[in-house]
């Protein structure tokens, strides 16, 4: 079993402040979550789910409380540490996109293997195989105005993917798209999920949660239920 | 991240924002181009005067009449203080001091010159055969005064080449007679155009030998005398020896001052330099103005892109990649500033010696590079504080905004 777990927290504890009251965003969480899950994070505004979010995807540090991202303990790692575990094995998807406005789509996608140093040639490859892979290759010159929603966030998943994460981490990934696109992206995400990508998506939308094979739901900082469904080969 | 990339990401970052960086440009440009113009203006003074100075001859003492300084109580002033006139014998005196080399006694007024029916005012100078080689001009036509062995003057004269082309316009002038003041001479030669010293120009001279002029003008006194030392080296011998042969010559009492060339030189070449330094700080004064603007675009730039500082930490930039970012940006930002202010205070310079062809308005190397410099500088200090700020950006706080 700890061969398999790709994210373990023991205990984790995050208080933020805010003026004089204390604000506890997380109370002594426990998960762990295996390699190739798909899991929704459910819950209220201030259930702690960004915040978890956040923490996994190392941008927040817990303030009690271990961490083990595929059996390495990374919460005593220092910023730049954390920087390459965040380059190598984690990927972003935000609910409004955040690409770089004044990049290219393919700009935008390059950017992640530009920060970790690849070379130009290779780089230059590596985006062709990913713009035709997620359907974007007419689309590289354009600047991310001039893309529609879906074509927004698809770039924004191209962009998370092209150095093969571990875990993929979504934030609201179908708040800014309507119905019918935000049905493309969460497809495409299930795809990437059934390639073997573990998959965690916060989200208020009970409908997009529930094609989840497991629901955490949260409330005041703590996990309320985690239920795991058995697989239905109807929901895919 | 590598640092052609991370050049190439800063470069977008600054070609993103058009009207921001243009004016950013703008502002240090103008700062660099300042330094430049202005640093052209006090070389090109310095260069005018020196210039001036130098094309009066080389290696040359001048002798005036009177003393130009105090040096405390001197019996002798009680008895006589009227100061003796320079005259011929004491310019010939001089040519048995064996450092010197060729002597020139020179006697100035104004007159007039009357040929072909046209009359004009004109500089009269009295001088002796080696005057063109002392002051190096050149001939156009004909040939200088004759050795004047007697010193009895011979009436002959010799023109400028604005008198030349004023009076007899395109026809040869050679062997016709002008009349000068009182005096019928012939013109014997005409300087070649263009000889200039100490702010006169030498076309509007008619020069006649000196023994002619002092008659001329019922005088025996000389105005200056110019004495060339045989090299460098021997000018501070000849300045006191000169001085130590006149005074004797004139009862014991140093009436009269000397000066050499080279001296005069380095003063003004000191003073100018000084000058110039001085237009060089003030200039540079707008540089640094033009630096605080650059750390204000900066911090302006890390809060409106406080998203992508957010989005950079996300995708694995660590805080030190990100402070390089804004670096790299504010110095290029600073340097194209520079450079476009470099091209621009060129052309400046070029549009000053348009305007005014005789002054060397050329910007010395050592300012372009020192306004450079400074910008360079100015972009690293002043960008550092923003590249800090956008580092220490908590990438969540980053990523929530928008």
């Amino acid at each position: 079993m700890p061969d398999e777990s790709l994210i373990q927290l023991n205990d984790i504890n995050r208080t933020f402040t805010l003026g004089d009251s204390q604000v506890h965003a997380l109370r002594h969480v426990d998960l762990t979550i295996t390699r190739g899950e798909y899991i929704a994070v459910m819950g209220p505004s201030g259930s702690g789910k960004s915040t978890l979010l956040n923490l996994v995807g190392l941008l927040d540090r817990a303030d009690a409380g271990t961490y083990k991202l595929e059996g390495r303990d990374v919460t005593t790692l220092n910023s730049d540490e954390q920087a390459r575990v965040r380059s190598e094995r984690i990927g972003f998807i935000f609910q409004s996109f955040h690409l770089v406005p004044r990049l290219t789509a393919a700009a935008n996608i390059e950017l992640p293997l530009t920060l970790a140093g690849m070379p130009a040639s290779e780089r230059a490859k590596r985006v062709s195989q990913a713009l035709k892979e997620y359907g974007l290759t007419d689309r590289a010159q354009h600047r991310p105005n001039e893309l529609s929603g879906g074509q927004r966030q698809r770039v924004a998943i191209a962009r998370a993917t092209i150095l093969r994460p571990a875990v993929l981490l979504a934030d609201e990934p179908t708040g800014n798209l309507d119905r019918v696109t935000g049905e493309e992206v969460v497809r495409l995400l299930e795809s990437l999920n059934a390639q073997g990508m573990t998959l965690i998506v916060v989200t208020h939308d009970q409908a997009l949660g529930a094609r989840a094979r497991r629901q955490i739901r949260m409330e005041d900082g703590g996990v309320v239920s985690d239920v795991t469904n058995t697989p239905n080969p109807a929901a895919t | 991240m590598k640092i052609t990339d991370t050049f190439r990401y800063a470069g977008d970052a600054a070609t993103g924002a058009p009207l921001r960086t243009g004016l950013l440009i703008l502002a240090m440009s103008i700062g660099v181009a300042a330094v430049v113009i202005l640093t052209a203006l006090g070389d090109g003074a310095r260069r005018y005067v020196v210039g001036e100075f130098s094309a009066i001859g080389s290696n040359l003492i001048i002798v005036l009449p009177g003393r130009s300084e105090t040096r405390g109580f001197n019996p002798a002033n009680i008895i006589t203080s009227t100061p003796r006139d320079l005259t011929l014998e004491d310019a010939n005196a001089l040519l048995r001091l064996p450092q010197v080399q060729r002597i020139s006694p020179i006697l100035i007024a104004t007159t007039e010159i009357n040929a072909a029916g046209k009359l004009r005012e004109t500089m009269l100078l009295g001088t002796n055969d080696e005057f063109i080689r002392v002051r190096q001009l050149k001939m156009g036509l004909g040939r200088f005064l004759s050795k004047d062995e007697v010193g009895y003057g011979s009436a002959e004269v010799v023109l400028g080449a604005l008198i030349r082309r004023e009076i007899f316009g395109a026809e040869n002038p050679l062997g016709k007679t002008v009349r000068v003041g009182d005096r019928r001479l012939r013109v014997v030669g005409v300087l070649s155009e263009g000889g200039r010293g100490m702010g006169m120009t030498t076309d509007e001279l008619v020069i006649v030998p000196v023994a002619t002029a002092q008659a001329m003008l019922n005088t025996n006194t000389l105005f200056r005398i110019m004495v060339e030392a045989r090299s460098r080296e021997q000018i501070g011998e000849v300045k006191a020896r000169v001085l130590k042969m006149i005074t004797q010559r004139h009862e014991g009492e140093e009436d009269v001052t000397v000066i050499t060339q080279d001296a005069v030189l380095q003063t003004f070449d000191k003073i100018l330099n000084v000058l110039t330094l001085g237009v060089a700080g003030i200039a540079a004064i707008s540089l640094a103005v033009a630096g605080i603007l650059v750390m204000n675009v900066m911090l302006v730039s890390v809060t409106q892109r406080t998203g992508e500082i957010g989005l950079l930490k996300a995708l694995g930039a660590t805080s030190a990649a990100v402070r390089q970012l804004f670096m790299v940006e504010a110095v290029l930002l600073s340097l194209s500033g520079a450079i476009v202010g470099v091209g621009l205070g060129y052309l400046g310079a070029a549009f000053l010696r348009y305007l005014y062809p005789a002054f060397p308005a050329y910007p010395p190397l050592w300012a372009v590079l020192a306004g450079l410099g400074t910008a360079l500088v100015s972009g690293l200090v002043f960008g550092v504080m923003p590249a800090r700020r956008a580092a220490e950006l908590d990438p969540i706080q980053a990523l929530s905004k928008r």
